[in-house]
């Protein structure tokens, strides 16, 4: 589904990419664990198409397309989608306004029907259910005056209205008390499916505890330097980052 | 003397006579004219706004078939905005659209020119000069020339619930015409109104003077709603003085969307103890427009409030300027005054010029004030378009929440409807032409 190769990307003229490479198949969880400042988020701003991210080198395929072409919406509708680490506040446009845009647009990019407000709001408490996130969420500004954990929470729920086929979850865990992780991970496991993959970019393994990995990876300066099964994130928590340094200097790729 | 005063001022006079004690305000008015004409380039407070342009152009004091002209329903409807109105076209009241009898209860409603024609002394209290609020070339070619308007009082300790509308329509005539209305609304103790001064049109490039004055008594409230949406091409000169006494409340809502070159000053005095005024506007230009609207407010006494949220938007070459003064007078201790004037600039071409002033001259007051111009945040938008929003459609999702902030203290939901809409189909469209 996904194939990147040895992709450099620069942000404000610095390399933080620096020869990524990384396939994803239909159907997988791939985690993506790190130190700070290794390229995690860079990775997820610049599969969901951010400005100020240049691509010096490399390729992203997408379902047999050139992700790198396509406009942030376009990707959109093509089914990636991007749950951020920092969900925008953007007082004035009600939460419910924009979601019945946002799909409605994908499915027009599609070729497909475009729902009314009764289907809409039909799918709208559907997935509300799932996640036990209640309504009022959707009479709000997006995200406006939300706290950290229903900012996150409403991610999830995007998430899980949109039905994308690649979800990239950036640090969806970070500033989470145990209750608001488990409705996320409730929420992403709920969406499990053999045709959609997920890459889970986390800085701590207890995300990985609920939603369980089929590979993990280790980013370090830029790159993969380790990738394995969900005992690597255990063995990353008990040793810590720092024996990561020791494989980016023998300059070990994924 | 420009063109524009020459053209004005050679009419004749109309043969309809006048009360004795009006003679020497206008011959007063129109000398300081003759000897000033218009405001000069360099007048600070018209720095921002040419009227070059304008005083080379003759209009014609009158417009013969103004009585006669078809009016469109949809110009005169104002959805959610049904209630008692006087109708102005081109500058002539219009009996066969207002409503001249049938009035509720505690409700005055009277044209100027009835008023003027039988002598009623409130005549010469709309047209003399207000203690405080110095005339400005425009006031004194209103002071010269208006014969029409509105009178408008309710009585103390009434409310009147329907909405009251003040129409001035611009349609096209035989010529551009200069038109000069005076109203005066006064509130009785305790009453309340809700008032709707409107301006709407088509197919024109007349001239419109408006001189409203408004006088609030003691725990008095008026809802004010400022809608202009005048003709394109057409030039708007207006004025707003609202003088409110202890306990009063003015929640005013001014939408600034129409006109070729509009202005307008709006001068408030809290001069009794726990008046409060609250505006909200919006001025949203395009093409062309220039729009200039000037706030000041002045608290005269202590314990006095003043809330003012402003925002702009200019796309294309339009030039939108606001400035807004707060003034808090020695003595005024304990009064609170904010402003928050944000703008958004939709083009590399547009132009905006905010200017927040300050004059603080009491002890233990409350008073801040903000004022920025920039673009649309790139955050939000990247975040829209992430979810599959087109970018021109995110772009006008964020405009209208930019500016919708503004419609909040109007209550009626159909009217309010109403507004979001033309507020809607006045920023760029969401889909690319």
């Amino acid at each position: 589904m996904l194939k990147i190769d040895n992709l450099h990307v620069r942000v404000a003229g610095k390399d933080i990419l620096k020869g990524l490479t990384l396939h994803v198949n239909a159907g997988e969880v791939h985690a993506i664990m790190g130190p700070n400042g290794a390229g995690k988020s860079t990775l997820g701003n610049v599969l969901a198409g951010r400005e100020g991210y240049e691509v010096t080198a490399g390729t992203v395929e997408y379902d047999g397309r050139n992700l790198l072409e396509l406009a942030p919406e376009e990707r959109a509708a093509a089914g990636v989608f991007l749950a951020f680490q920092y969900p925008v506040e953007i007082p004035g446009v009600n939460n419910t306004y924009f979601l019945k845009a946002a799909l409605n647009a994908q499915r027009k990019a599609r070729g497909e029907a475009e729902l009314d407000s009764m289907q809409f709001l039909k799918r709208v408490r559907e997935k509300l259910a799932v996640l036990h996130i209640s309504d009022d969420l959707m009479n709000r500004a997006v995200n406006a005056g939300f706290s950290g954990g229903e900012k996150k929470r409403n991610e999830i729920f995007q998430l899980a209205l949109l039905e994308p086929k690649l979800a990239i979850l950036d640090e969806t865990d970070s500033g989470l008390d145990i209750d608001a992780l488990k409705t996320v991970a409730d929420g992403v496991n709920h969406m499990r499916d053999p045709a959609r993959a997920f890459i889970v970019v986390t800085h701590y393994q207890r995300l990985l505890d609920y939603i369980v990995p089929d590979v993990v990876h280790v980013l370090a300066d830029g790159r993969i330097v380790q990738s394995g099964d969900r005992t690597l994130a255990l063995k990353l928590e008990e040793q810590g980052y720092a024996w990561i340094k020791e494989r980016k200097l023998a300059g070990a790729g994924a | 003397m420009g063109a524009l005063i020459d053209s004005l001022l050679a009419a004749p006079p109309p043969a309809t006579s006048e009360p004795d004690w009006l003679a020497p305000l206008r011959a007063g008015a129109l000398a300081a004219l003759r000897t000033h004409g218009l405001p000069a380039a360099r007048a600070e407070a018209w720095k921002y706004t040419s009227l070059r342009a304008l005083d080379a152009r003759r209009f014609e004091a009158t417009d013969p078939a103004a009585r006669d002209h078809a009016v469109a329903p949809e110009l005169l409807d104002l959805p959610g905005a049904e209630g008692p109105r006087l109708v102005f076209v081109n500058g002539a009241l219009r009996a066969d659209l207002s409503t001249l009898a049938a009035l509720p209860a505690g409700l005055e409603l009277v044209p100027l020119s009835r008023a003027l024609a039988t002598g009623d002394a409130a005549a010469r209290v709309a047209l003399a000069p207000r203690a405080g609020s110095p005339e400005d070339a425009f006031a004194q070619l209103n002071t010269a020339l208006a014969r029409e308007g509105a009178l408008l009082r309710v009585a103390p300790g009434v409310r009147i619930d329907a909405p009251v509308q003040l129409l001035h329509l611009g349609v096209a005539g035989a010529a551009d015409v200069a038109w000069h209305l005076r109203h005066r609304i006064e509130l009785g103790a305790g009453s309340a109104l809700c008032l709707i001064e409107r301006h709407a049109g088509a197919g024109h490039a007349h001239l419109g003077n408006v001189a409203l004055a408004a006088d609030i008594g003691a725990g008095a409230s008026l809802q004010l709603l400022q809608l202009q949406e005048a003709a394109e091409a057409s030039s708007l000169i207006r004025r707003s003085d609202l003088s409110l006494a202890a306990g009063a409340r003015v929640d005013a809502t001014a939408l600034e969307f129409g006109a070729a070159l509009s202005r307008h000053d709006v001068l408030v005095r809290l001069d009794g103890r726990e008046a409060h005024f609250a505006s909200r506007g919006c001025f949203a230009l395009r093409s062309r427009q220039h729009g200039d609207t000037r706030l000041d407010v002045r608290h005269e006494v202590p314990d006095t409030r003043c809330d003012l949220l402003w925002r702009g938007v200019a796309d294309q070459r339009a030039h939108g300027v606001f400035r807004g003064a707060i003034t808090i007078a020695a003595g005024a201790d304990g009064s609170a005054a904010a402003l928050s004037n944000k703008n958004l600039l939709l083009s590399p071409q547009a132009e905006i010029d905010t200017q927040p002033v300050l004059e603080i001259y009491a002890d233990a007051v409350q008073a801040s004030h903000g004022a920025t111009v920039g673009q649309l945040d790139e955050r939000a938008l990247f975040y829209l378009r992430s979810r599959g929003v087109p970018a021109a459609q995110a772009r006008a999702m964020l405009t209208l929440a930019f500016c919708a902030e503004v419609l909040d203290a109007i209550a009626a939901p159909a009217l309010r409807e109403h507004l979001a809409g033309r507020l809607q189909a006045q920023l760029p469209p969401a889909a690319e032409a």
